[in-house]
């Protein structure tokens, strides 16, 4: 999993490639929560999983880990470029509930 | 589709629950399932593998056995650990339960939601087995034109 994060304001775009499973979810959770940590004027995340290939329920709870940090900030947690295997994924887990899913990234990003 | 068999062993470490996914997505596409029906082997896989990782062996690793099998168009995965066991199964089984906020609890949900079958047999301090059979919708059907 290779992971690209890019700061914006009060967003934190994260790009994941790869799996997110039992082996790369620590990394994922540490990485975006060092940012999160340093960047105290953050408030939203912006997932793009175009290139994400796999996800498991071990990467569904560290992204819901991630959007309990956001919330705390009142922050709204957001997918992009989700893949249908995916996205039959977040509906079954209930993630939708807490996750919004936007058809683009520059939609995503807009929190005005 | 003749019978076939692969039995695999290997240490519960987090590495390996890719690669059990891989293995089982390339045997299982011995059969005629679809691209959706093997993400959903994929990932009924990456969770039983990885309930031994976290729940069977949480102190050191400890063998996991793979055991796979396909006879009359059916797929059956076998994962066997001897491992800490299960202490309540039906709590288990509980949707949302977990032990670790980090988790959803959703491991055996989605392994149940994603196969047509699936059973767990376990023993405190002994071990926990897990069958998960799938056939491809397309067999169920009588459609054996690979469309």
């Amino acid at each position: 999993m290779k992971l690209e994060l890019k700061r914006d304001g009060t967003v934190l775009t994260v790009q994941i490639s790869g799996e997110l499973d039992l082996s790369t979810s620590p990394a994922f959770r540490s990485r975006v929560e060092e940012e999160l940590g340093h960047n105290q004027e953050i408030a939203h995340l912006v997932l793009d999983l175009q290139e994400t290939s796999f996800v498991d329920s071990s990467g569904l709870g560290a992204i819901l880990g991630r959007y309990k940090t956001i919330a705390q900030r009142n922050g709204k947690l957001t997918a992009v470029n989700v893949p249908p295997h995916l996205q039959r994924l977040f509906e079954l887990s209930g993630l939708t509930k807490v996750m919004t899913i936007c058809p683009s990234l520059e939609e995503a990003q807009n929190f005005d | 589709m003749k019978e076939n068999y692969l039995h695999v062993s290997f240490p519960s470490l987090s590495e390996n629950v890719s690669l059990s996914r891989v293995i089982v997505a390339s045997f299982a596409a011995q059969l005629d399932f679809t691209l959706n029906e093997l993400e959903e082997i994929r990932v009924a896989t990456s969770e039983a593998v990885s309930n031994c990782v976290i729940h069977a062996y949480p102190d050191q690793p400890g063998e996991v056995r793979l055991e796979l099998k396909i006879k009359d168009d059916t797929l059956m995965i076998k994962v066997i650990d001897e491992g800490c066991g299960i202490e309540d199964l039906e709590l288990a089984r509980t949707p949302a339960y977990s032990s670790n906020p980090e988790r959803m609890g959703l491991g055996l949900v989605f392994m149940e939601s994603f196969m047509d079958e699936m059973t767990i047999e376990s023993q405190p301090q002994k071990g926990t087995q897990v069958l998960m059979v799938k056939r491809p919708e397309r067999s169920k059907n009588g459609n054996h034109d690979g469309q």
